[in-house]
């Protein structure tokens, strides 16, 4: 369906600017997040062409399509290419449009997870929280989702209101990053 | 002034590089690589400060972290200034502008010194004594004119311009301190292809290497092999080497916090580096290997400016090739002493002689001083000192024989031995335990994973320094998980061992124990003989080893003194505790990128823009920024408020709601799950309905409300307040996973996915009508619908009392969503209104806002409610709604006032007007406004018994009169709910 209204992006008015570093928008189109039992994340693995991760703090990928494991019952699914998921079929499971709720971006360059972990404490080792690897932590004072894209990428997702604070954050962490 | 005590070569300080700086505002040289204390010995300059207490003229002890008297402000570009920075750790660079402290009018003549002469009014626990008698005086009198002299330095006047970093980080083996013990265990852990952190407080790395000209390390130079392992380190990508980084606190979990100083060593810092950033450190291991510090010796007068540490006095010679006097002599009670003399006669300086209060010293040390021709006293102390500024002779007393002599000297070295740096080791809940034998406290027991090695657990002869750091680092890569080749015996050739004895402290006026707090031989053994015998007593009230030194130079002597004075051992007193930090930490570097837009997130809606292009005023409400109220031209904010209200009864309004948390709630299970939260029955609630809900704690109080709207069978969509949000959603999926994990239900956060705009008044279907679907759409209703292609989520509510919707728009439309209906909303003669205007309206019709009607101590039945969940089998906090209390006539509950004049929230309400002192109030005042639509004021509030009060004249007393009351319902306008249908 072709809106008629004008949309907006979490990034309006946010400088991305942090060097040593490169931020850039995700041009996701579709985000959902699914819950479920095991039998529904078996169909919609199905629906997806692409297997849920099972194993935890693990994402895959299937082309631009994404699903990142949160939770026992709990994924974060999103696409660059619409449409990402038809509409749910069965009760066992709860499939929500949270395409506006959070925004996300990439951050790349040899600090990115020196920069990172100024405002997040986990243990970002490549060999810790590998390529891959994906998780809710905070960034200061901010929830956010971590994953690792590449070695020096990783993709943040952030609530809407809180996208501004977590940009400017990482940009004063790039500063003088080591 | 030339750099006149500056030897012809020597020392690692950069020649080549000659710097200019100014002390008290006289200009002088260094070199690069000198600290500022050397570069002022280099000059002869040896009084660089104000004692704490008595404003005695004091000189550079140490030269090292400990320095309890070289404290100096340093003052650089754009405002920066910083106090109670110690010379002997500040970096010099050209153009360093150092100036002392605690000094009126100047350095050399001190008015406060006069505090000196008075030291006998003065005593330990003077504060207590003088002014705890008379608080009134205290308040009034001492305490300003107290707080006027006492601290050090001054507190900059403007806002700090730099910046400051934040950095978790984790390792296999983090290593505390670069001397020899600790570059070994690196060296080793990181063989092992452990990940290592290895940190010193100093800019170079080798600790007591630095200064030691004698001793070859697997064949080389000292020197020569420190630069040869940090290379080694430095190559590979599993080290992480920070030089200028003090460890000054370990935590619970090995977690231990590191303070870098990147910027304050530079003459021109680059703007984008911090100049200070915090490690935060989880380290699988640690290894500790902070070294010892030497500890001055307790006698008469031996404070004066020319007296110093021995080997302090070796390192300004061997590493910054500065000699700390012309002619010297050494107080010693250990075998450094003599290891000093002899490095500093080498350098020619003239050694008048070393007086060791031992009987007996180590033959081969008193051999080889005797054979450089330095006469050797044995049995000698010092008996007491002269010399204002600077000292000139000391006299000293054969303890055998009494025979007294006098020893002129401008340089006095003092070796009491060696105190082990247990405060990392402490604060990590380690059990430390006095060994005799060394006259001092070691680590014992730990209890975390850690380890101890060289000086700082009492080894220190070098050669097995280095096989103690070595053993210490296999032990802890080992542990971490690495497997490690037992590293080959580092071949040392160094100077003989030392040892040295215990000698009890000495006596006499001035016989200071610390230096910093001012603390004397006799403060410690009146506080003694005044009753305070455990360490920790003595410590606060004469407050020794307090401060920057935590027992650095002071422990070890005070132990000795209070040993002395109450005829125990020292190993039976104990020890203070060693607190964080070790050495002054910033507030800067705590606060790191804490600070201005960055402190806290500041949340704003996807409409903030538009409703600032409207001249929106906002408030804070949580993290969110809310429009207040939209004031026009000569509007102030009562007068916008009053428009705001009166336009929403007359016509129509539009507001931001978008902070509204909302849960979308799924599954077969999803309306018993709710049913079971919420005290209202919602099994039954009708699809395409809403309703008002209420939700408890277990304990029966409100704990929030909002609206339940049920979409389709098994899919519903909860608001909550916007404080709630987060709680909410927490409470229920803690019951989902662990109570009622058997249920079909799922739950999804939306508070962000969707933004919310009330439309209000009797003109809203006509703003709406031509967007969206409205016809046929009953009060409490809910539809989901399209609007220009975008989806939209329409519930028919009302927190007004007139009719009412609110359009959920997905985030990034509503902005969009906003411009078109709010300009629907003028052209129907409406405006757009802010959270001000939404309270009044609200406490118009009576509504509660959880969190101000409410407080965690009110039931239903309290709000008016006590018909709600009565049918029902049971919901959160129905068992306890059936507790006597809770059902208690007296119960607070809610009512409306009207007043005769305005109302303050919080305000107590009360049977008469001027109740006498101690009358318990009936009630308080919860919520109070101007209403424009009764032009009159208006209130909510809580009273006992409220509802049997009705038309009651009650009182508010305030302190200009109290304010009559009469109570009625809490219901102001439209009791009926005529307005609900426009």
């Amino acid at each position: 369906m072709v809106s008629l209204l004008t949309r907006a992006s979490a990034f309006d008015g946010v400088e991305l600017a942090a060097p040593p570093l490169h931020l850039s928008a995700h041009p996701t189109i579709e985000r959902w997040l699914f819950r479920g039992d095991p039998a529904a994340v078996d169909a919609i693995g199905s629906v997806l062409g692409l297997a849920l991760p099972r194993e935890a703090c693990r994402a895959v990928s299937a082309g631009t399509t994404h699903a990142l494991w949160l939770g026992p019952d709990e994924w974060l699914l999103f696409s660059e290419t619409p449409p990402l998921v038809p509409g749910p079929a069965e009760n066992s499971h709860a499939l929500v449009d949270i395409g506006h709720r959070q925004a996300g971006f990439r951050v790349a360059g040899q600090q990115a997870a020196s920069a990172l972990n100024a405002g997040c404490p986990l243990d970002l080792d490549l060999a810790v929280f590998p390529v891959g690897a994906c998780t809710r932590t905070v960034f200061g004072k901010a929830e956010i989702v971590l994953w690792r894209v590449a070695p020096e990428m990783f993709h943040v997702e952030a609530a809407r209101s809180f996208v501004p604070y977590v940009v400017a954050l990482l940009r004063e962490a790039a500063r003088g990053v080591v | 002034m030339s750099q006149a005590f500056r030897t012809a070569r020597g020392g690692s300080v950069e020649r080549w590089s000659p710097v200019r700086f100014t002390f008290d505002g006289k200009e002088m040289g260094g070199f690069s690589g000198d600290t500022l204390a050397s570069a002022l010995l280099a000059n002869g300059v040896h009084l660089v400060g104000r004692s704490f207490k008595y404003h005695r003229p004091r000189g550079i002890l140490t030269a090292g972290t400990e320095e309890p008297n070289a404290l100096v402000r340093v003052t650089r570009a754009g405002g920066r200034e910083t106090p109670n920075l110690r010379a002997t750790q500040v970096e010099l660079y050209d153009g360093l502008r150092a100036e002392s402290q605690n000094n009126y009018p100047s350095l050399a003549f001190d008015l406060g010194g006069v505090a000196g002469l008075a030291r006998r009014l003065l005593p330990a626990g003077f504060y207590y004594k003088t002014f705890m008698p008379s608080l009134g005086a205290w308040h009034r009198v001492f305490e300003p004119a107290i707080r006027r002299a006492a601290g050090l330095g001054f507190v900059p006047g403007r806002a700090d311009p730099d910046h400051y970093a934040n950095r978790y980080a984790y390792c296999d083996v983090l290593v505390v301190g670069g001397g020899p013990a600790g570059l070994a265990a690196a060296r080793v852990a990181a063989s092992s292809g452990a990940r290592v952190i290895l940190c010193d407080e100093q800019t170079r790395f080798g600790g007591s290497l630095l200064a030691d000209t004698d001793a070859r390390i697997e064949g080389l130079q000292a020197v020569d092999w420190v630069d040869d392992v940090l290379r080694d380190l430095r190559g590979s990508d599993r080290v992480t080497v920070l030089p200028r980084t003090t460890a000054f606190g370990y935590f619970a979990d090995n977690f231990l916090a590191l303070a870098e100083r990147c910027a304050d060593h530079l003459a021109d810092p680059d703007p984008v580096q911090p100049r200070e950033r915090l490690w935060q450190v989880r380290a699988k291991e640690v290894v500790l290997a902070t070294g010892a510090i030497e500890r001055p010796l307790v006698f008469a007068g031996n404070d004066r400016p020319g007296i110093m540490l021995a080997d302090a006095a070796r390192i300004y010679l061997n590493r910054y090739g500065v000699r700390a006097g012309s002619t010297a002599m050494v107080l010693t009670t250990h075998d450094s002493g003599y290891r000093a003399a002899l490095d500093l006669q080498a350098s020619g300086v003239r050694i008048v002689v070393i007086a060791d209060a031992r009987p007996g010293a180590d033959a081969a040390w008193v051999e080889r001083a005797r054979a450089a021709g330095i006469r050797v006293a044995l049995g000698t102390v010092a008996e007491g000192t002269a010399g204002y500024l600077r000292v000139h002779t000391v006299r000293t007393r054969h303890v055998e024989t009494g025979r007294i002599e006098t020893h002129s000297a401008d340089l006095v070295m003092v070796a009491g031995g060696w105190t082990p740096s247990v405060h990392l080791f402490s604060q990590s809940r380690g059990r430390l335990r006095f060994d005799a034998a060394l006259g001092c406290h070691v680590p014992d027991v730990s209890a975390q994973c850690e380890r101890s090695a060289g000086g700082c657990r009492g080894v220190f002869h070098l050669a097995a320094v280095l096989q103690d750091g070595q053993q210490a680092g296999e032990m802890a890569a080992r542990a971490a998980g690495a497997s490690v080749q037992a590293g080959r015996r580092i071949q040392v050739t160094a100077a003989p061992g030392m040892t040295g004895s215990s000698v009890p402290p000495g006596d006499g006026p001035y016989a200071f124990v610390d230096f910093q707090n001012d603390v004397t031989v006799n403060d410690i053994s009146l506080a003694v003989r005044e009753g305070f015998r455990g360490v920790e007593h003595v410590k606060r009230y004469t407050t020794v080893g307090m401060a920057t030194d935590q027992g650095k130079l002071s422990n070890i002597n005070t132990l000795g003194v209070i040993a002395r004075e109450t005829g125990r051992s020292v190993a039976e007193l104990g020890l203070t505790s060693f607190r964080q930090p070790y050495t002054p930490v910033t507030f800067g570097t705590l606060a790191g990128m804490s600070r201005g837009d960055l402190f806290d997130p500041l949340r704003i809606t996807p409409m903030h823009a538009l409703a600032a292009a409207d001249g929106a005023v906002f408030e804070d409400v949580g993290s969110w920024r809310r429009a207040l109220y939209f004031p026009r031209r000569g509007e102030n904010r009562a007068a916008a408020v009053a428009r705001e209200c009166r336009t929403v009864r007359a016509s129509v309004g539009i507001f931001d709601g978008s902070t509204l948390g909302k849960i979308e709630v799924t599954g077969r299970d999803a309306a018993e799950f709710l049913d079971r939260i919420y005290v209202n029955a919602l099994r039954n609630l009708p699809v395409g309905k809403c309703r008002y809900a209420i939700m408890l704690t277990e304990a029966g109080f409100v704990m929030d409300d909002g609206i339940v709207a049920r979409l389709s069978e098994n899919k519903f969509h909860v608001t909550t307040t916007t404080g709630g949000a987060a709680r909410v959603l927490g409470h229920m999926e803690d019951y989902r996973q662990t109570e009622w994990a058997a249920l079909d239900v799922w739950l999804t956060s939306v508070t962000e996915q969707w933004a919310v705009i009330a439309v209000q008044g009797p003109r809203a279907r006509e703003v709406l009508a031509p967007l969206m679907d409205v016809v046929g759409l009953p009060h409490m209703g809910v539809r989901d619908g399209i609007m220009r292609g975008v989806p939209t989520r329409l519930l028919r509510v009302s927190f007004t009392g007139e009719l009412g919707y609110e359009v959920n728009i997905p985030a990034d439309y509503a902005a969009a969503t906003w411009t078109l209906l709010r300009d629907a909303a003028i052209a129907q003669g409406g405006c757009t209104y802010g959270t001000e205007a939404m309270h009044v309206l609200r406490a118009e019709k009576g509504f509660v806002i959880v969190g101000q009607e409410t407080d965690g101590t009110v039931t239903p039945g309290d709000l008016g409610f006590s018909a709600l969940g009565q049918a029902k089998r049971d919901f959160i906090g129905k068992r306890s709604l059936s507790l006597p209390d809770m059902r208690e006539a007296e119960r607070l509950q809610l009512v409306g006032l009207l007043p005769d004049r305005a109302l303050e929230e919080g305000a107590q309400i009360t049977a008469q007007p001027a109740p006498p002192a101690g009358t318990k109030a009936l009630g308080h005042v919860t919520s109070a406004y101007y209403s424009p639509t009764l032009e009159r004021p208006i209130a909510l509030a809580v009273l006992a018994d409220g509802r049997a009060r009705h038309g009651e004249h009650l009182f508010v007393p305030m302190p200009d009169g109290a304010i009559p009351v009469r109570v009625v319902a809490p219901a102001f306008v439209d009791p009926e709910g005529k307005r609900l249908d426009g």
